[in-house]
């Protein structure tokens, strides 16, 4: 057995690292009618940004309820009116207040149908179901009940003090809670503990414009314009989106570079164009033959594919 | 001639009016909410969704138009969340939060519930014996800061003061306020939280919270205070103990879930009940908040006796009856 186990040893393999492409974030998003939306997760930047954002309209809103207040008391003390009760009155404020407007302010925006507070919906996030159904009231509940925990806890821990054995909880306690803080850094969908236990997860939803499709704004006839399909076979659906992204930029230089690489890789020998027209034509030719064999059940992926 | 050759330029003149219109729509919903509507505009905008989400699978299939797929899927994303969004008001929402979330997901915590309560009695118990023994376990199970003073050193007519509220540095809002953000409500937030450590803190916490009980009983129980400190305690303790024993029962179900995650997915397993434990923990909070009232308000309002256990058992009553009362389930 020893033998045969040494032996097993010796001839593992390496271990051969693949190494992966980053990931980008995007996820399979299935509809009820069965449709994949392909989400894009919401980046960390994106994500502590919104908090940020939402933590300072909270903290703006007590400080102009406590501006309120103290105009309020300068108003009255003419009247005599004790400064303890107003300072008191402040420390409701930023306590309960704080409590009240914080808990409120997240459910609140989250409920309603943009499904985003306004620091979300300011850097284009929404929070959606993770099973692509409904985003249940109990769901946002749960998402944000726990973000009390994933706030509040460590807080308390950071502002602590202690000495001898309560030093030492109080350390354990911070690197506890510190779980719950960095939770979304160690899970593939940046989900917060929240998101987890309420089975959501915070995405991009972007608005995007319909642009004109390039093929029809073409000068569609253009003397002499006209390809072989060995000139059109060099290239494959890949290449396809490069030079749309090419002429939607429509960078004098790039185009002009491109342009030039085209011609001499088709060897073509047709008519002097300008080098937008003839990406123009060129585009609209390679996308009707990728197109054509599509429809036959030939997808050619990129230059590379022989298929 | 081009135009005609490319079977993608046909598909999309042909839809591209109702792309439009469903743009249109979600234009004025994102500026003015659903409202802004018409009833057939309301009606229409399924339909509308539904054409885009086929539009966009045979766009995919038949045009390599990058920007065209692009924008599709951006204007499917957005009208698959105003379709399958939040339909009713958070108003309403919240209201069926209070008459049926919460407290479905209370009763389906029974079991949980019980243990915590059970664990908490116990400790009580235990330590009432302990205390009433030999006086000096209470000092192992009051840390200094919550006692002030009353400790099994102090004169029986001090402690019988500190019952009838003339030693209360602060009262109203600011002990409710104070209240929110000291023990009470850590314990709670820790009882939950702690739950994901397989039960085991949860079930200390517990038990420690329980002999805090025991021992300020004990000690008043010695003074032949017994009920007149329970009348103190229990005027907020009903709902402020219900709460906490809520919060372990919540803390239980998740850690029980990660332990035994039976035949789903850990991970899963642990969604669906931290899903069910932070409901039970949203309403845990509001009760908690009610317990910060009593104690600031009822208590220094209401001074004799009959009328605060009165108020312990009326409120006992009030959320046995709410939480357990059978719900309808809707849908």
């Amino acid at each position: 057995m020893i033998a045969t186990a040494r032996a097993g040893k010796t001839t593992k393999p390496r271990k051969v690292k693949v190494r992966r492409p980053p990931d980008e974030g995007w996820r399979e998003f299935v509809t009820p009618e069965g449709v994949d939306l392909r989400l894009r997760i919401g980046t960390y930047a994106e994500r502590a940004g919104a908090f940020v954002l939402d933590v300072l309209i909270i903290v703006g809103v007590l400080i102009a309820f406590t501006v309120l207040l103290a105009l309020a008391a300068w108003g009255a003390n003419k009247v005599n009116v004790k400064m303890e009760a107003t300072g008191l009155v402040a420390g409701i404020i930023w306590l309960l207040g704080g409590f009240v407007l914080r808990n409120f302010y997240f459910i609140g925006f989250e409920l309603r149908s943009g499904g985003a507070t306004p620091g979300k919906r300011a850097l284009g996030l929404r929070v959606a179901a993770r099973n692509g159904g409904r985003l249940t009231a109990d769901a946002v509940f749960a998402r944000n009940a726990m973000r009390e925990l994933e706030v509040f806890l460590p807080a308390s821990f950071l502002f602590a003090r202690g000495l001898g054995v309560d030093a030492g909880l109080i350390v354990l306690g911070g690197i506890w809670s510190g779980v719950f803080v960095l939770f979304p850094l160690f899970n593939r969908d940046r989900l917060r503990l929240g998101d987890l236990a309420a089975g959501t997860m915070v995405v991009r939803a972007p608005k995007r414009v319909l642009r004109p499709d390039l093929a029809q704004a073409a000068p569609v006839s253009v003397e002499g314009t006209a390809f072989t399909e060995a000139q059109l076979d060099v290239y494959g659906i890949k290449e396809l989106h490069v030079l749309e992204n090419v002429l939607r930029q429509g960078d004098r230089r790039t185009v002009a570079e491109v342009s030039e690489r085209i011609r001499s890789k088709i060897a073509w020998d047709g008519p002097m164009i300008s080098d937008r027209s003839f990406l123009n034509a060129y585009y609209a030719a390679l996308r009707a033959r990728l197109e054509g064999r599509m429809l036959f059940g030939h997808r050619r992926a990129d230059k590379f594919d022989k298929a | 001639m081009a135009e005609l050759q490319l079977k993608s330029h046909r598909f999309r003149a042909e839809r591209e009016a109702d792309w439009r219109r469903l743009e249109a729509l979600l234009a004025r919903v994102d500026r003015r909410g659903a409202r802004a509507l018409k009833r057939d505009e309301l009606l229409e905008a399924p339909v509308l969704y539904r054409q885009a989400l086929s539009s966009l699978s045979m766009a995919r299939s038949i045009s390599l138009d990058r920007g065209l797929i692009d924008y599709l899927e951006s204007l499917c994303t957005r009208a698959y969340f105003f379709v399958y969004g939040a339909r009713s008001r958070p108003l309403e929402r919240l209201a069926g939060f209070f008459v049926y979330e919460w407290p479905r997901a209370v009763q389906a915590l029974w079991r949980e519930t019980v243990v915590a309560a059970l664990l908490g009695v116990v400790g009580t118990v235990v330590s009432f014996i302990l205390v009433r023994r030999d006086p000096d376990w209470f000092y192992a199970f009051m840390p200094g800061e919550v006692t002030a003073g009353r400790d099994p050193t102090a004169t029986t007519a001090f402690l019988r003061e500190t019952l009838h509220g003339k030693g209360e540095h602060h009262e109203g809002l600011g002990a409710l306020a104070t209240f929110l953000f000291t023990h009470n409500s850590q314990v709670a937030l820790f009882a939950f939280a702690l739950g994901f450590a397989l039960c085991l803190p949860t079930a200390a916490l517990m038990i420690f919270n329980g002999c805090m009980l025991g021992a300020f009983l004990a000690l008043f129980a010695s003074r032949g205070l017994g009920l007149e400190s329970t009348g103190w305690l229990m005027i907020h303790g009903v709902t402020e103990l219900s709460a906490v024993t809520l919060a372990g029962a919540a803390g239980f179900s998740i850690g029980w879930s990660a332990a035994f995650p039976g035949d789903r997915h850990r991970v899963d397993a642990v969604a669906r009940a931290g899903r069910r434990a932070s409901v039970v923990m949203g309403g845990v909070i509001v009760m908690l908040f009610v317990a910060g009232l009593l104690e600031g308000f009822a208590r220094q309002l209401v001074q004799p006796l009959p009328a605060r256990l009165g108020i312990a058992v009326a409120s006992a009553a009030m959320w046995g009856v709410y939480l357990y009362t059978p719900r309808r389930v809707r849908r």
